[in-house]
C-alpha cells in the first residue's frame, strides 16, 4: 500500500540518490526542484490535453453531436493533432502591436499558472514546496495572471482585445474577493495557511462522513462560492465575457496566433486545474480517501479522481449555462457572492465555537440557507422575469 | 427559488448527454465521407454539355451559338466556333464548338446558361466533390470533361430530362412535318410545272420577263 502510494516520492529519491554520485552536492537541491517541475509540467500539460478532448466530446454529446471522432481511436488523439497544428501555424504579430509586451504576455500568463502548483499537495508527501504561507503564495502568484491578460489586450492594439482585457480585469478583480473570502473560513478554522496542514486537518471520519470541510454548512457554502468564483477566475462559460466569441472574436487574445494562442489556452486550463486543485485541498479533503476502507487506493489517485470530477462539473456547467451580461456578472459578484462570503465567515466562527451536535448543524444550516434565500429573494424582488415574447419572430 | 433554473438546465443537458449514447435518433450528424444524404432532384452544382449517341465529341448538342457565353454573369464560359458545319440531331447543318471551357473557380452555379440555351445542350450536374490539387489547369474544365451523355441527365434530373426529351422530340417531329410539307409542296410545284409545260398555251415569254 505505502509502496504504491509513495511510488513517485520513492522514484524521485532514488533518482536523486543516483545523481548524487555524479553531481556536486551544491547542485542537488536545484535538481530536486527541477525534477518536481518536470513532473508537474508533464502531468498537468497532459491533463490539459485530456481535458480538451473530454470537453469537446462532452459538449458535443450535450448538444447531440459526436464531437471530434476522426483522429485516432474515437478521436482521442485530437489534442495531438491540434498541438501540431498550433506549432506549425504562422505566428502573426500586428504591425501596430507593442512587440515586446505582445511577446511576453502569453509567457507571463503561463508562468504564474505553473508556479501555483508548487504549493499544491497532489498526494501524501507530494508537494513541490511545503510552504507555510502556501495559500497566500497561491493567491499572490495567481493574481499576476490579471496583469498578463491586460498586457495581452493592451499590446495588441485591437479594440476587441482591449475590450476583452478590460472586461477580464474587471471580472477577475471582482471575483478574486469572493474567491479569497471563501477560503478564509478554512484558514480561520484550521489556523494555518499551509495547504499540506489544511489537508491533514481534514483526515479522519465523523460517523460515515469523512471530515472534509465540504460536509459542514460553512464548508459547503464556501465550496460552492469558491467553485463559482473559480469558474469566473478561469474565464469559463457562463463567465466567459472577456473572450466572448460572439462579441469580441476571442477577447484579449484576438491578435494571437499559432503557438502563442495555444499558450493562452494552456494557461487558462492550467489555472483552472490549479484552482480546482486548491478547491480540493481546501474543501474536499485533498488527497484523502472518502472512506477508511478505500485507503488502499494511492493518495495521488484520489487527488486526480477528484480533479477529474471537478473538471466534469466545469464542462457540464459550460455546456448548460448561457453567458451573463456584464451588469449581471458584476451584480452577482458584489451583491450576492460578496455578502454570502462575508456571512460565511460568521457561520464558520459560530460552527467553531458551538459544541458538536444537532444544534450546531441547525444553526449553521440556517446561517447558510437563510441569507441565501433572503438575498436571492431580495435581488429578484424588483425584477419581473417572464418568458420572453417576440413581436415578429414565432 | 434562486438557482432552481440552473439545476433544471443541468438535468436537461445531462439527459441530452446520456441520451445521445442511448438513442441514435438524437445524433443527426451525417458522417460525411462515409455517409451522404441523398441529393434533392433539383440540386445543381456545375454545368455539363449533353451529347446524344455514343461519341461524346461528335454527339454534342451545342451549336456554339454563344448565348450562354454572353449571358453568363461572371463570364466563366469560353467558346470558339468551328469553321465547318455538321448535321445536328434534326439533320440540320450547324456549327459546333471547337473549344468549350468553363472556369470552375468562377462559376457561381446560377443556372442562367441552362435557362437561355435554346438547344437543350447545357444542363446542371449534381456532382459536388469538385476539388482538385491543381489550382490552375485543374479548375478549367474543358469540352471532353464537360460532355456527358443524355442518360446521365435522365438519371440525375428525371423530370427535367423527360421535359427536355419531349421538347426535342417535338422539334424533330416539327422538322419532319415541315420537311414532309416542303416535299409535298415541292412535288406539287413540280407537278404543276410539269402540267404547265405540257399545256398548249404559250406563256413562256411572260415567265421570262418575270
Amino acid at each position: 500500500m505505502t509502496g504504491l502510494d509513495q511510488v513517485f516520492v520513492t522514484l524521485k529519491h532514488w533518482l536523486l540518490g543516483q545523481l548524487a554520485n555524479i553531481l556536486p552536492n551544491g547542485l542537488l537541491p536545484v535538481v530536486s526542484v527541477l525534477l518536481s517541475i518536470a513532473a508537474i509540467i508533464m502531468v498537468f500539460a497532459s491533463l490539459f490535453a485530456i481535458m480538451t478532448i473530454m470537453e469537446r466530446k462532452g459538449l458535443g454529446r450535450i448538444q447531440n453531436r459526436y464531437g471530434p471522432n476522426r483522429v485516432g481511436p474515437f478521436g482521442f488523439l485530437q489534442p495531438a493533432a491540434d498541438g501540431i497544428k498550433a506549432l506549425i501555424k504562422e505566428d502573426l504579430v500586428p504591425r501596430a502591436a507593442d512587440q515586446v509586451v505582445h511577446l511576453l504576455a502569453p509567457v507571463m500568463l503561463v508562468v504564474p499558472a505553473l508556479l501555483v502548483y508548487a504549493v499544491l499537495p497532489v498526494g501524501r508527501n507530494m508537494v513541490a514546496i511545503d510552504f507555510d504561507a502556501g495559500l497566500l503564495f497561491f493567491f499572490a502568484v495567481g493574481a499576476a495572471s490579471e496583469l498578463a491578460v491586460f498586457m495581452a489586450g493592451w499590446s495588441s492594439r485591437n479594440k476587441y482585445a482591449l475590450l476583452g482585457a478590460m472586461r477580464a480585469v474587471a471580472q477577475m478583480v471582482s471575483y478574486e474577493i469572493p474567491l479569497i473570502l471563501s477560503t478564509v473560513s478554512v484558514v480561520m478554522l484550521t489556523g494555518t495557511l499551509s495547504p499540506v496542514k489544511i489537508v491533514e486537518a481534514q483526515a479522519g471520519h465523523a460517523g460515515w462522513l469523512p471530515d472534509w470541510f465540504v460536509f459542514t454548512p460553512w464548508g459547503f457554502a464556501g465550496f460552492v462560492l469558491f467553485m463559482i468564483a473559480a469558474n469566473a477566475e478561469a474565464n469559463r462559460s457562463p463567465f466567459d465575457l472577456p473572450e466572448g466569441e460572439s462579441e469580441l472574436v476571442a477577447g484579449y487574445f484576438t491578435e494571437y496566433s499559432g503557438f502563442k494562442f495555444a499558450l493562452f489556452f494552456l494557461a487558462e486550463y492550467l489555472s483552472l486545474f490549479a484552482v480546482s486543485g486548491l478547491g480540493i485541498t481546501l474543501f474536499l479533503g485533498g488527497w484523502q480517501a472518502p472512506f477508511a476502507a478505500l485507503d488502499f487506493v494511492p493518495s495521488w489517485a484520489w487527488f486526480f479522481v477528484k480533479l477529474l470530477g471537478l473538471i466534469v462539473l466545469f464542462i457540464w456547467t459550460r455546456g448548460t449555462l448561457p453567458r451573463l451580461r456584464v451588469d449581471q456578472l458584476m451584480n452577482f459578484a458584489w451583491k450576492f457572492m460578496l455578502p454570502l462570503a462575508l456571512i460565511n465567515l460568521l457561520t464558520a466562527a459560530v460552527w467553531h465555537y458551538m459544541p458538536p451536535g444537532m444544534p450546531r448543524w441547525l444553526v449553521g444550516g440556517a446561517l447558510v440557507v437563510g441569507p441565501y434565500l433572503m438575498l436571492g429573494r431580495g435581488l429578484m424582488a424588483g425584477k419581473h422575469i417572464s418568458k420572453r415574447t417576440y413581436r415578429y419572430a414565432e | 427559488m434562486l438557482g432552481e433554473g440552473i439545476i433544471k438546465g443541468m438535468a436537461e443537458t445531462a439527459r441530452n448527454f446520456l441520451g445521445s449514447y442511448v438513442s441514435d435518433d438524437r445524433l443527426t450528424t451525417v458522417q460525411y465521407p462515409e455517409e451522404r444524404t441523398p441529393q434533392f432532384e433539383n440540386a445543381r452544382q456545375f454545368p455539363f454539355l449533353v451529347f446524344d449517341g455514343s461519341d461524346p465529341l461528335k454527339g454534342l448538342r451545342c451549336v456554339a451559338c454563344q448565348i450562354c457565353e454572353k449571358e453568363c454573369p461572371p463570364k466563366c464560359i469560353y467558346i470558339v466556333k468551328s469553321k465547318d458545319k455538321r448535321p445536328d440531331y434534326k439533320g440540320q447543318m450547324q456549327l459546333y464548338p471547337v473549344t468549350f471551357d468553363i472556369d470552375l473557380s468562377v462559376c457561381m452555379s446560377c443556372q442562367i446558361c441552362v435557362e437561355v440555351c435554346p438547344f437543350e445542350s447545357i444542363k446542371m450536374d449534381t456532382a459536388y466533390e469538385l476539388s482538385t490539387s491543381d489550382r490552375f489547369g485543374g479548375l478549367l474544365v474543358s469540352k471532353p470533361q464537360l460532355a456527358k451523355p443524355n442518360d446521365h441527365y435522365r438519371k440525375i434530373h428525371p423530370t427535367d430530362a423527360a421535359l427536355s426529351d419531349a421538347a426535342l422530340a417535338a422539334e424533330v417531329a416539327k422538322a419532319q412535318a415541315k420537311a414532309r410539307a416542303d416535299a409535298e409542296a415541292k412535288a406539287k410545284v413540280a407537278a404543276e410545272a410539269k402540267a404547265k409545260a405540257a399545256a398548249p398555251n404559250p406563256v413562256a415569254p411572260v415567265v421570262a420577263i418575270a
